[in-house]
Parts: structure tokens; sequence; C-alpha cells
């Protein structure tokens, strides 16, 4: 849904501003999206399951508890009001109590989400940092053995298994060779030394100079993030390859060589800084996809995070839990998607300003 | 103008060209574009004509050596003021392209980076030669040389915030900021509205007379070529079929420049019916 | 042309005498061009593979893949002549089991194909066709499954619909068709306007009739294309279903829950864990590699964002 948000707008609507009916579109569109979404979650969570409030209390809850729930789910109303009882509830930051930890959902995520987005930065830092030079080599040596190359560790990046991969590694280099630190994200000896300011423990243990910590949380995120960095290496790679493939053969590199631009100047900065504008969509979109990764990657590595919570949650049954981790998910691909889509407008001049005279 | 870096101003040709042949690779072989193209050019205005296909354009990509990959460009001589172009390294081109011989080209719409401003992009052209210090000045005062009013708004422009008549001044300044010994024009002026041409032809005309360039003008348009240049060659399916000086176009041997010619309109008397070109296969023999 | 050509030169002929020889010669032509991709080539070799192993299982095999054998004697032993790829916690010979456990893959991959094309197909068209608001509508919903990422999105399907191979297939076709809505709408919006769908209409057939009778055979090639694209993709998640216990119960040999098994006995027993999933990796890789090439021959600009496996 890349895309979609900003561009379809033009000023034909007269006395307001663009920028108004623009804005105004923009919060539309979001709206739509998000109570999309609790669609889909409350088709899930009252109209799949045989019994909804089994699903939520599970199957030895007492009779009374199960009462208070199906009154709580307001299952005896219509289907309608059930939805926008659950609309409300969700929007007010109420996602139900998890019957795991018996807390409530929201409060659970929050305590997660500073692991996966710690995993996910990184990992989209590997993946770009490594990703967009690999590609742009592909796309000037097009055709060479050494595009073949590239383009090979690209396609093994997407047909790889990650849950596999992750066992081999933490096999290899925890188990056998000892380079790295094992699941989790911290050793049990550090866990209470670092307080948690902002829960990105790299960050806070490095603020508070607790260096023997932020070692062991290197050693920690290592593995992790080098297999989910390699998963969206594969697709930004790919991707600068084809839109550096498209900008080489415009005229205005022609132009450039012309003037007599040093080669290197003329991919880095001419091709590069024309490529990068489509490019950002796709690394908000591969740090998306890391969410998904992270589901698989963080079960096989113990990571405290949101992927881990859900998959526990799903062991369990645990509806609520699983639903309000999906809905915080959802939530966090539409922000990315709007997040690329106004990087695009920074990026692109053309977008930019139009002041166009003629 | 840096009459010092010619070593053989006026006595010896600024640019020979023997045999040019291009051939691009296809299912069937090699196919030839350009087959056996040769002049010589002093520091005059050369136009060379020719319809879409004729392989006009890719001459001039290969004075500058621009064919596009997979194509190859070969020749007997190919020679810019005493360097052999045909052997020339990458160093060598790049202390040749943008100092000493430029190229201007068809849109600016195209041939402008879209996200750099115009002024960066001169000044990238003018470091070639000028220091950082310089580049800033020489490139208003070029941005002024061709015209531009305001030369502050369109320095800090983005290529789509000007008409086309506007880009292709920049485009023009750009190429000309390093002064160089030879210029291509590669269609410069179609792209642009009829009215618009006049104009930005007439700044080109004055800044090629003044800094007393060699030019290359590449065009479809007879008419124009005739009124710009002094002589013209006429090329079609990839050879030279006549080479001739402008006023003497009218009397012009081969029947495709005369036929060109004949299909022209006039302004006095109308034609009926409208004149077509009527081909002959031996033409491209 | 009087004299008898051959098959090769009336398929590529540059004047076709009939439209069926054209659309033969446009195959020959992109097969040729694929046959010219080794990474390609490679890829259809692993995938023909498949297939012969899930046919011919039973004759590869001599173990059950369900019953295992002593387990006081047979329990996780290292690869050897007898069990190439070792046995399991359940005596249970790997090799066999993942032969078998192709048959599980390929079911998975063809069910999933055989459900979310037509839904995809559906709602592209008729979002196409008819515009206004119902595209509208279609569209936002089509966006609104785009903003799940699909495992997470099956994942909460399954973890309603219940554990199982057959709701996985489910929850993974209900979260693969947008993509295929999108593209069908796409190549709708060029052909509605096209004479021929004009004079069908000006004879009166109803829009359903051209819906289905015209536009959707002529959607449906591309369509088909953009799923070979994902099959690769749909045996990852299915295997990542497997492996979270979401997908295939056990008994059944499915790879992902071969993995998960092995998760148990990787420092000790690796090849446990490490044969199942390099059956996975060979066979996305397969798809990939053709799927790859296949773009290369369709189309050298195929450049989608939502193409993310």
């Amino acid at each position: 849904m890349a895309g979609t948000f900003l561009q379809q707008t033009e000023g034909r609507y007269g006395a307001l501003p663009t920028w108004f009916w623009k804005g105004t579109k923009l919060i539309a569109t979001i709206a739509v999206t998000i109570l999309g979404l609790l669609l889909i979650t409350f088709f899930i969570s009252h109209v799949i399951p045989v019994d909804p409030v089994l699903a939520v209390v599970g199957d030895r809850a007492s009779q009374s508890t199960y009462d208070k729930m199906f009154i709580e789910m307001g299952l005896d109303k219509p289907l309608w009001q059930q939805f926008f009882f659950y609309v409300e509830k969700v929007l007010s930051g109420n996602l139900g109590n998890s019957f795991l930890t018996k807390k409530p959902v929201f409060d659970d995520l929050a305590r997660a989400f500073p692991a996966t987005l710690e995993l996910a930065t990184v990992s989209i830092l590997i993946g770009t940092l490594v990703g967009i030079p690999l590609g742009v080599l592909s796309a000037v040596k097009s055709g060479t053995l050494t595009d073949q190359i590239v383009r090979v560790i690209g396609l093994i990046g997407y047909s790889v298994p990650i849950f596999w991969l992750g066992l081999l590694g933490l096999l290899v280099f925890y188990a056998k060779l000892s380079w790295i630190s094992g699941p989790g994200r911290i050793d049990i000896e550090f866990e209470y030394n670092v307080t948690r300011t902002t829960g990105l423990l790299l960050i806070d243990s490095a603020m508070q100079g607790q260096w023997d910590a932020f070692r062991n949380v290197v050693s920690h995120i290592t593995l992790p993030a080098s297999l989910l960095g390699y998963y969206s290496l594969a697709y930004i790679s790919r991707m600068t390859r084809s839109f550096m493939q498209t900008e080489l053969a415009q005229e205005y590199i022609i132009t450039a060589r012309v003037k007599g631009v040093p080669e290197w100047r003329i991919i880095w900065v001419h091709a590069l800084r024309n490529a990068a504008v489509p490019l950002v969509t796709v690394i908000a979109l591969s740090y998306a996809g890391l969410l998904e990764g992270s589901v698989l990657t963080e079960t096989v590595f113990a990571w405290p995070g949101l992927g881990l919570y859900l998959t526990n949650s799903l062991q369990v049954a645990d509806m609520n839990a699983v639903l309000g981790g999906t809905l915080l998910i959802g939530v966090i691909f539409i922000a990315l998607n709007l997040l690329s889509d106004l990087l695009y407008t920074l990026l692109d001049p053309r977008v930019r300003r139009r002041v166009g005279q003629r | 103008m840096n009459p010092d870096r010619l070593k053989n101003a006026g006595s010896k040709a600024l640019l020979t060209v023997d045999d040019l042949r291009i051939a691009f690779p296809s299912r069937h072989g090699p196919v030839e574009v350009v087959r056996g193209v040769s002049f010589a050019l002093g520091r005059e205005r050369l136009g060379i004509v020719g319809e879409s296909g004729s392989g006009k354009s890719q001459t001039g990509r290969a004075i500058l050596g621009l064919t596009p990959r997979p194509g190859r460009a070969t020749a007997r001589t190919l020679d810019f003021d005493g360097i052999d172009l045909r052997h020339a390294t990458p160093a060598a081109w790049r202390s040749l392209r943008g100092i000493r011989i430029s190229m201007i080209m068809q849109d600016p719409k195209f041939s402008l980076n879209p996200v750099m401003t115009i002024g960066r992009q001169l000044i990238e052209a003018a470091r070639r030669t000028s220091s950082r210090a310089e580049s800033k000045d020489r490139a208003m005062a070029m941005l002024e040389a061709v015209q531009i009013h305001d030369p502050y708004r369109v320095f800090g422009a983005y290529p789509h915030e000007l008409s086309g008549g506007m880009g292709q001044r920049a485009m023009i300044a750009m190429m000309l900021i390093t002064e160089p010994d030879l210029l291509i024009a590669d269609e410069p002026t179609s792209a642009l509205d009829v009215t618009v041409q006049i104009e930005v032809l007439r700044i080109l005309d004055r800044l090629v007379t003044d800094r007393g360039m060699g030019l290359i003008f590449i065009s479809h348009d007879l008419r124009l070529v005739s009124s710009f240049c002094d002589r013209v060659l006429v090329m079609y399916a990839g050879r030279v079929v006549e080479e001739v000086k402008a006023k003497d176009l009218i009397r012009a041997k081969h029947p495709y420049t005369q036929g060109l010619f004949k299909c022209l309109p006039l302004i006095d008397g109308d034609r009926a019916p409208l004149p077509t070109l009527q081909r002959d296969a031996d033409w491209a023999l | 042309m009087t004299a008898p050509i051959s098959r090769r030169e009336w398929l590529l002929t540059e004047q076709p005498a009939s439209r069926r020889q054209a659309r033969l010669g446009q195959t020959y032509r992109t097969w040729l061009a694929l046959r010219a991709n080794r990474l390609a080539m490679f890829g259809l070799f692993i995938i023909m593979a498949l297939v012969l192993i899930s046919v011919f299982a039973p004759l590869l095999v001599r173990y059950d893949p369900l019953t295992g054998g002593d387990l006081r004697t047979g329990r996780l032993l290292p690869p050897s002549w007898d069990h190439p790829m070792g046995t399991d916690d359940l005596a249970r010979d790997i090799y066999s089991r993942v032969i078998y456990g192709s048959r599980l893959t390929l079911m998975v991959v063809a069910l999933v194909a055989v459900i979310a094309t037509p839904i995809g197909l559906a709602v592209g068209t008729t979002a196409g066709y008819l515009g206004g608001w119902v595209d509208n509508v279609l569209m936002r919903v089509t966006d609104i499954f785009l903003a799940f990422p699909r495992l997470i999105l099956a994942l909460a399907f399954v973890s309603a619909l219940g554990p199982g191979i057959e709701n996985a297939i489910i929850a993974i076709a209900i979260t693969s068709w947008p993509p295929y809505a999108r593209l069908a709408r796409a190549e709708t919006l060029t052909i509605r306007e096209a004479d021929f769908i004009n004079a069908i209409r000006l004879q009166g057939a109803s829009s359903a009739r051209i819906l289905w009778g015209h536009i959707t055979p002529l959607c449906l090639s591309s369509v088909i294309v953009r799923v070979t694209l994902d099959m690769a993709g749909i045996i990852l998640t299915a295997a990542g279903l497997g492996f979270l216990g979401l997908g295939a119960q056990p008994p059944q040999p499915e790879w992902g829950a071969m993995v998960a098994t092995g998760r148990r006995f990787i420092i000790d027993q690796w090849w446990v864990a490490t044969m199942p999933g390099i059956a996975i990796f060979l066979v996305s890789l397969g798809f990939n590699l053709l799927g790859d090439g296949l773009r290369d021959v369709l189309d050298p600009k195929a450049a989608d964002s939502h193409n993310e496996p």
C-alpha cells in the first residue's frame, strides 16, 4: 500500500488550500484503514471461534468467570453493537487481559516492543548498509559474474527458512565456536545493572557507561540481527539494482558524462540520489517486513519481544494477547507506510514544491 | 577562449573523422547504424541533417566516446586537436569531456538531473576548470550570459521548476561554462516551443560566435541548419550522402537532399498537392 | 513460403498465420529465453524433482514415515547407510519423512494457489471493471489486508481457527490474495475500454458475463505468473506456521514441524533439524530461481514493491 496516502490529491477544490484537503484525506484514509484492521481482528475474535468466550478465558475457567466474560464481551448484543463496543474499548487502550500473564495486554506489549524495535533497527541498518552497495555494484556490473553472485546471494536470502538458519547459527557460533552469547537479550548477571529508560538496551547501557553490559548486549544481538539483516538485504539489494539500472539509463547520466564527471560520482551521487527516492519506500517496507521475520527469529533466539510474546500466547490460544499483538503490528505497518510516503515527499523535489511556472 | 590551448588553430582541422563506423550487435549479427562517415571540422559551424535513424546523433556521441553499450565505434581516424580519440584512456576522456568538448542535448526535461538544483549542476561543470570560490561567480555570470534575468532564482531552482526554454538555457550555460573548443548540439531546440526556439538559437549563436568555438549542429530541420551553419552534411541510412556549403544547398546534387528541400513549405505561393519524399533504395547502398 | 518448414521455423516465424500460432510462438520464445538462463533451469529441475519425488515417494523409501523403529535402539541415530539422514526422537527414518513431506508441501502450494487465485481475480476484475464506489470499497479492503504482514495475519487466523494443516492453508490463502487482486485490477483497467469489450457490451452482454467470459481469462495468465513467483513465500510461510506448531500436526511429516522437533536436540543431534531445513531451503530456492528467471523473461522492468517474500 505504499504510495497511496499522499499522491492522489491535486488542488482542485478551490477555496481551501491544497494542504488542507491533503491532510483531511490523509487522516480519513488512516482512519478507514485502522477501522479495517479492527474489523479483521474483531472478525477473528468474535465471529470465527465457535465460542469466543472460551477462546479468551480458556476451558478451565469457572462458570462465573465465563459468565462475567460473556457479558463483558457483549455477546448478548447484536454483532454490530459488539463491534461498536470493541472499537470503543480498543481505542481507549483496553486490549483486554492476557490470560497467560494475567496482566493487561497493552502493558505486556509496551514492555515487549522495545526489544523488537532494537532488533529490527539493528537489522535494517545491516540490511541497508550492505544491501545498497551490493545492489549498486550489481547494477553497474550488470550481466557480469559479480552481478550473478549478488543475485544468488539475494535469492538465497529469499529462500532460506529464517528459523532454521537461526538454529544452525546458534549451533555453530554459540554451541561449537562460542563466539557469541546464546539466546536472550542480555545475560542474567547484567540484567539488573541496566536501568531501563528507553528500553533499548544498547542505548541504555551505553548511556549509563555500563560497557560490560553493552558488550554483552552486542554479543547477544549480533546473530539474530545479522540473520534478519540478511533477510532484508536480499530485498533491498534487488530493488537497488533495479532502480539503479533505470536511473543509469537516463539522459541526465549522459549529461554528467559529457560534463566529465568522474564515474564514481555519476554512480553514487547522480544516479543513487535519484534511486534513493523509491528506495526509501523499499527500506520502510523491509523494516515492516522485519516485524514478520521477528516472530520466527525471536522464537528461536528467545528474544523477549513482540514476536515471542505472540508465539507464546499462540501456544496457549490466548486470544486477547494474540490479537493485541496483531493489531499493534498492523498499526506499526501503517505508520511505516505513512512515514515512507512522507520521506518520499521530502526527498523528491518534484513532489516537494510544486512552484511550476510556465 | 583559450587560443594557447590550440596547437594549430586555423591551419589544421580541429576535428578529423575518417571512416567512422558504429555497430550494434543483434540476433542476426552486427548492424551498422553509421557506415563510414568522414569529415573535417575547423573553427566553423557544421550542420548534420538527416531523418531519425540516419545515424546523426550516434555520430555526435561517438566523438565524445559515449557510444552506448553494447554498440562499438571504430574509425580509421578520429582525431581531436592532435589527440587520437580511438585509443583515449578514461583519464584522457575525462580531461576532454566538459573541458574541451561538450554537448547540448535535446530535452532539458530529461537531460538535467531532477534532484539537483541548477546551481549545483552548473557548479559541478564549472569546478572542472575553476576553484570552488570562482565557480559560483562563473555560474551566475553564465546564467546571465544565456539571458536569464533572475539568475538567483534559477540557480536555486530544480529542473522541473523551469520552463523548457529556461531549462535549455541552463543546459547551454552548463555546457559552455568551461569554454570548450568544440560544442556538439544535438537537436538543441527540437523539444522547445517554436517561439522559444528562435530565442534559444540566438543565444547559442552569439555565444558560439563570441567564443570562436567549433560547432556541430545536429538536426532534422534542413532550413534551420542551412540558416545557422556554414556547411551541411546530409546523412541518410548511416552514410553522408552529400556535403555542401549552406548557401549552395539549393543547388544540392543528391536526390535525397533535393527531395528534402522541395518538401519545405514556402511562405509565398501554395503547393498543391504537397510534395512528398520519394525514396530510392540505391541511396542506402 | 512454399518449402516445407520445420516446427521450429513455424514457431519462430515473424508472420504467424493464426492467433494460435502467434501464441505458441510467443510461448516458445519465452521458453528459449528461459532455457538460456542456467539458474532458472536449475530451479525448474528442483521443482520437477519435487513433483517426481512426491509422486514416487513409496518407491523411494524403505521405512514408514509415520511409525518409528525400536525406541530403545533406533532413536536419534546419526546418518548412516541404513538411515541416510539419521533418525528422530521417535526412531523414525528422517529420510523417509523428508521424502513424504514433499507431498504435504506440494499440497499446500497447490491448494493455496487454487483458493487465492480466484479470490484475487474476482475482487480485482470486479473492482477494475465496475469502478466507482465498488472499486473504492474493494481496493480499500485489499489495502487493509496488505496492512498486515502476511505471516502475522495468518497466525491470527490460525489461532482462531485452531491449528492444523487445512486451517494453515486457509489462513495463508486468505492472506495471499490481495496482491493478485491489485494485479488483476490493473490489467482490467487496461482492457476495460478496449474496442472488443465495447463491442461485446453493445451486443447486450451483462456485466457478469463480460467479467467472467472475457476479462477474467485475459487477466488469468499474468496472475498465474505472479502466483508462481509467490510460491517460495507460500512455502516459507507454511513452514513457519509448522515450526510454530500451528500447521500440520504430529505425526505428519511436515518439514517446518520437523525442524521444530529437532530444535530440542540441535546441539548433539544436529541432523534432526538440519535435514528437513535443507529440504525447505532447496524447494523454496527452486521456486525463487525459476520465478526470477521468469520475471526477467516476461518483464525485465518488473519491480513491484509489494513483492516481498
